[in-house]
C-alpha cells in the first residue's frame, strides 16, 4: 500500500483500464513545438544552428492502429528520429556525463561485493561518490563496498613513472583490508590512457596473485562522446573477464531462471521488480547491477532468459550472451501499470501457460492498489503536462506512467542516446512530442518557458533554473532522493512523489513584483 | 650582470646534442660565463662530461623517493662540475612507463620556483630527440629558452628533425618569443654536407652558426667522461668548440622566427642535391642493373 493511500477507498470513475495506457488519446501541438525550434536555432550562428537543427525535431505521427498498444512490441506510433550519439561542442553547457561515469558510475558501481578502484587522480571518485544512490544488501567494509570510495590518489610520480607499482599494491591494500570482497574492479580515469599504463597486466598477475577475479576497464573519460562508450566498454570488460568464468559458476540451473539486466536498484527498483518476477513464478538468476554480486555475473549464462530494463547501458552483454551462450533477450517496462501488466504478459508468454496464468494473477492482486493510486492522484494529475530530460531508457519508459495517471509528454530527449533508441521512442509518443538529443543548457530553458509545463523531469544540474521559473521539477535520475519508481510499489511512490511536486502550495504563494500593478515596487523604492 | 641567456639544444636522438652542448658550454665558462645546465632527457645524460661523472642523483627520481617534488631541496639535485658548472638533470621513468614529458614540466617548475636561475649567465636545456609531446617543448614555451639551437647532419632523419623541431619553436615563438637561434651541423662526412646544411638553414630562415668536423678526439675525451675543452684543451676541436660558443655568445637577440618547410619541399630539396633519387631514377638504375647482370650472362 502505497504512503498516504486510504484503504477504504470511495468509488471513483477513475478505474484503471488494463489493456491500454489512461491517456492515449491526447496530441500536442505540433506546429506550436516547431515554431519553438526555430525560434531557439535563430538565436544561434548559422553554422551550429545547422548542426542543431538536426537534434531536434516534433514527432511525426505514423498510420497506426487506433487501439494499438504502447510499448516497444506495439507499432510505431510516431517518428521521432534525431540525429545522436556525436560529440558536443564546447560551450553549450552540455549535461552529459564521460566514459568513466558509464562504467564506474552506471555498470560497475553496483557491483556490491566487489571494491571498484577509481585509478587516477582523486576527483574523479570524490564526486562520484554514491551518487546513484544504488540500494544493496550487505555490511559495507565487510562483504559490501557500494557506497565506499576507494581510489589509488595519482601524484604528480604516479603520472611521471607509472602507475602499475601503485596499484600493484593498493590491490594488496584492498585485499588485507577487505579479504571478504569478492573481486576487484580497476576503473580507469583519463592519465591511465595518456601514459599507456599497463592495467591489464597487473590485473591479470595479481588475480592470479590473490586468487579472485580483478577486472581492468578501459574508460577513460576522453574516450567516445558521452558516457554511453563507458557502457559499452564496461559490457566488454564482463565479457571478457567475468563470463570467461561462467563455465566454473556453481548454479544449478532450474526452468524458469531469469536474469534481470540494466536495473541498477535506484532507490530499490530491482527490489520491486524482481518481486513481481518472483510472484509469478520466476527465479532471479542474477540482477545487473544494481544490489549485485559478482557470482551474479558469472552464473548469468546459466539463465533462460535475459530480461533487459535499461537498454542503452546492457544491450551490448545481452547480445554477446545471445551469440556466445544462446540466451535469448527481451526488452520490458516496469513503469506504471499499464506497461507493468504488458511486460508481465510478455515475459510470461516466453515461459508458458502455467507462468502465464501466475501472471495474470499477479497483475490482478495488484489492481486494487493500482486503483486505489489512480482513485487518489488521477483528479489531481490528470491534463497536466510534462518535459522529460533524461538519459537511459527514462525519457521514453517512464512517458506511460505519467499518462497512466493522466498526464501528458509534452516534450522528452535523451542525454546520450543511440539512434535505435529514437526508433523505440516512436513506441511511446505521441503526435507533436518536442524530441531533444543532448539539448543544450540553452534550448532546454527556452523550451521550458515557450511550453511551460506543470512538470519538469531532469537532473540535478537543471533543477533550480526550472524552480526559479515557477515550475515544479522532479529529478529523475536520483528519483529526487526517493525511489523505487518500479514496479507496482514504485509506481505509489512515483504518483505520491509528482503529486507533492505539482501540487505543492509553494507555487502559489509567490508573486512577481511586476505582475502586481507595482504596489510591491513601490513599496522597495 | 647581463641578462639571463636561456638557450636549448635540440635535435635527432644520436646526433651529439649532449656531446657538442657541454662542449661549447665548457667553452663559455672558460670565456666566463656563469652556466646552469638543465638535462631534460630520462636517460640523465647531458652533463655527464662536465661533472666527470656517470649520472647523478636527479630531481624526479629524489622526489618519487621523499615523495613529491616540494619534499626536495636545491642542494639535493644540483651539482658543480667543470669550472663551476652547475649541473641539474631532470630524469624520468625507464622506458616504456609513465610519462617523462609531465616529467620535464615538474621539473622546470621546481627549478625556477628554487632560484636555480639565479645568479647565472646561461640556463641551457638539453632536450631528448624530437618535440614528441608538450612536455618536451617545456623549454621552447613561454619565459624559457629565447633561442633554440638544433643539432644536425647532413643525413636526411637528421634533416627532417631539425625541421620537425622548427615547426615546434613556430607555434610558440608568437605567443612566447622564443627563436631559432641557428643549426650546428656536426659532420657525419655525408655528400655535399656543408651545403646541404647552409641550404636547409636558409630555407628555415635561420643561419648555419657553425659546421662542427668530425674529429676521433671527441670520443677519446668522451670515454674520459671529459669535454675535449677538458682533455684538449689545445686541441684543433677544442678551438672549434671555443669559436661555436663565440658565436652563440654573440648571437644573442639575433635568433628569427623559423619558416619550416613540408615534407615535399624538403624531399624536392633533397633531391636538388642528388641526396635523394626519385621513383623514375630508382627504376632506370634497377634497370640498368638487370640489364647489366643479363648482359653479363652468357647466351
Amino acid at each position: 500500500m502505497a504512503p498516504g493511500l486510504d484503504p477504504g477507498s470511495r468509488a471513483f470513475p477513475f478505474t484503471f483500464r488494463e489493456d491500454k495506457s489512461m491517456s492515449d488519446s491526447y496530441e500536442n501541438d505540433g506546429k506550436a513545438h516547431e515554431q519553438y525550434i526555430t525560434e531557439v536555432l535563430a538565436q544561434y550562428p548559422e553554422k551550429f544552428a545547422k548542426r542543431r537543427k538536426k537534434h531536434l525535431s516534433v514527432a511525426k505521427a505514423v498510420e497506426a492502429e487506433p487501439d494499438a498498444p504502447v510499448g516497444e512490441e506495439g507499432p510505431l506510433l510516431t517518428e521521432c528520429d534525431v540525429k545522436s550519439n556525436i560529440k558536443s561542442i564546447p560551450g553549450v553547457m552540455t549535461i552529459r556525463g564521460c566514459a568513466y561515469a558509464g562504467s564506474k558510475g552506471v555498470v560497475w558501481g553496483p557491483v556490491k561485493d566487489m571494491v571498484h578502484i577509481s585509478h587516477g587522480p582523486v576527483g574523479c571518485g570524490q564526486y562520484s561518490w554514491s551518487q546513484r544512490r544504488n540500494y544493496y544488501v550487505g555490511t559495507t567494509g565487510i562483504d559490501a563496498f557500494g557506497t565506499m570510495q576507494i581510489t589509488s590518489d595519482f601524484q604528480e610520480k604516479d603520472i611521471v613513472f607509472g602507475g602499475d607499482k601503485k596499484l600493484d599494491k593498493v590491490i594488496d591494500e584492498i585485499e588485507e583490508m577487505f579479504p571478504l570482497n569478492g573481486g576487484i574492479s580497476v576503473q580507469s580515469e583519463c592519465p591511465i590512457g595518456l601514459i599507456g599504463d599497463d592495467i591489464e597486466a597487473v590485473s591479470r598477475r595479481k588475480g592470479k596473485e590473490i586468487g579472485k577475479t580483478i577486472v581492468p576497464v578501459r574508460c577513460e573519460g576522453f574516450r567516445g562522446v558521452s558516457q554511453s562508450l563507458g557502457h559499452h566498454i564496461a559490457n566488454d570488460a564482463i565479457r571478457d573477464w567475468v563470463l570467461d568464468k561462467s563455465a566454473e559458476a556453481e548454479w544449478e540451473a532450474g526452468p524458469y531462471d531469469v536474469n534481470i539486466v540494466g536495473d541498477y536498484n535506484i532507490g530499490g527498483d530491482a527490489w520491486a521488480s524482481r518481486r513481481l518476477l518472483e510472484e509469478m513464478g520466476l527465479r532471479i538468476c542474477g540482477n545487473w547491477s544494481g544490489d549485485a554480486t559478482l557470482a551474479e555475473m558469472e552464473r548469468a549464462p546459466k539463465a533462460k532468459l535475459n530480461l533487459i530494463h535499461c537498454y542503452r547501458s546492457m544491450n551490448y552483454i545481452c547480445r554477446h550472451m545471445e551469440e556466445k551462450y544462446g540466451v535469448p533477450w527481451m526488452e520490458y517496462n516496469f513503469f506504471g501499470p499499464s506497461q507493468i501488466a504488458a511486460s508481465l504478459r510478455k515475459i510470461a508468454k516466453h515461459f508458458g501457460p502455467e507462468i502465464e496464468a501466475k501472471a495474470e494473477e499477479v497483475i490482478a492482486k495488484y489492481k486494487p492498489l493500482v486503483d486505489g493510486i489512480l482513485e487518489k492522484y488521477t483528479p489531481r494529475l490528470a491534463g497536466k503536462k510534462v518535459m522529460l530530460y533524461v538519459g537511459g531508457l527514462r525519457p521514453r519508459h517512464v512517458m506511460t506512467a505519467y499518462e497512466d495517471l493522466g498526464m501528458e509528454i509534452a516534450g522528452t530527449g535523451y542525454e546520450f542516446a543511440h539512434n535505435d533508441d529514437y526508433q523505440r521512442t516512436g513506441h511511446y509518443a505521441k503526435p507533436g512530442t518536442l524530441i531533444y538529443d543532448d539539448v543544450t543548457g540553452y534550448e532546454l530553458e527556452k523550451f521550458v518557458e515557450k511550453i511551460r509545463p506543470d512538470l519538469v523531469g531532469s537532473g540535478i544540474k537543471e533543477k533550480y533554473p526550472v524552480q526559479k521559473m515557477g515550475i515544479p521539477f522532479r529529478q529523475m535520475h536520483s528519483w529526487d532522493y526517493s525511489g523505487p519508481y518500479h514496479g507496482y510499489d514504485g509506481f505509489a511512490i512515483f504518483a505520491r512523489d509528482m503529486d507533492l511536486a505539482i501540487n505543492n502550495p509553494v507555487w502559489d504563494l509567490f508573486d512577481a513584483p511586476w505582475t502586481d500593478g507595482g504596489e510591491l515596487l513601490a513599496a522597495a523604492e | 650582470m647581463a641578462a639571463l641567456r636561456q638557450i636549448a639544444f635540440y635535435g635527432k636522438g644520436g646526433i651529439g646534442k649532449s656531446t657538442t652542448s657541454q662542449n661549447t658550454l665548457a667553452a663559455l665558462v672558460e670565456m666566463g660565463q656563469k652556466i646552469l645546465i638543465v638535462g631534460c632527457d630520462p636517460k640523465a645524460d647531458s652533463t655527464r662530461l662536465i661533472l666527470n661523472a656517470k649520472a647523478q642523483d636527479t630531481v624526479l627520481h629524489l622526489a618519487a623517493e621523499k615523495g613529491s617534488v616540494e619534499d626536495l631541496e636545491l642542494e639535493d639535485v644540483l651539482k658543480i662540475g667543470y669550472k663551476g658548472i652547475k649541473c641539474v638533470e631532470s630524469g624520468g621513468p625507464e622506458p616504456g612507463v609513465g610519462c617523462a614529458g609531465r616529467g620535464v614540466i615538474t621539473s622546470i617548475n621546481f627549478l625556477e620556483e628554487n632560484g636555480a636561475y639565479d645568479d647565472v649567465d646561461y640556463v641551457s636545456y638539453d632536450v631528448l630527440g624530437d618535440v614528441v609531446c608538450g612536455g618536451f617543448a617545456m623549454p621552447i614555451r613561454e619565459n624559457k629558452a629565447q633561442e633554440i639551437y638544433i643539432v644536425m647532419s647532413g643525413e636526411m632523419m637528421a634533416l627532417y628533425a631539425a625541421n620537425n623541431i622548427s615547426r615546434g619553436i613556430l607555434k610558440y615563438a608568437n605567443t612566447g618569443g622564443v627563436r631559432l637561434g641557428g643549426l650546428i651541423c656536426n659532420e657525419r662526412q655525408t655528400d655535399r654536407e656543408l651545403d646541404l646544411a647552409e641550404a636547409l638553414a636558409k630555407r628555415i630562415n635561420t643561419k648555419l652558426i657553425h659546421f662542427v668536423p668530425r674529429d676521433n678526439i671527441v670520443q677519446h675525451a668522451e670515454l674520459r667522461k671529459q669535454t675535449v675543452i677538458q682533455y684538449a684543451p689545445d686541441s684543433k676541436q677544442a678551438d672549434e668548440y671555443r669559436q661555436l660558443a663565440t658565436k652563440i655568445h654573440e648571437n644573442g637577440g639575433k635568433g628569427t622566427i623559423p619558416t619550416p618547410i613540408t615534407m615535399e619541399e624538403l624531399e624536392d630539396m633533397l633531391l636538388a642535391f642528388g641526396i635523394m633519387k626519385t621513383d623514375e631514377q630508382m627504376i632506370a638504375e634497377l634497370a640498368a642493373k638487370e640489364a647489366a647482370r643479363q648482359a653479363a650472362v652468357p647466351a
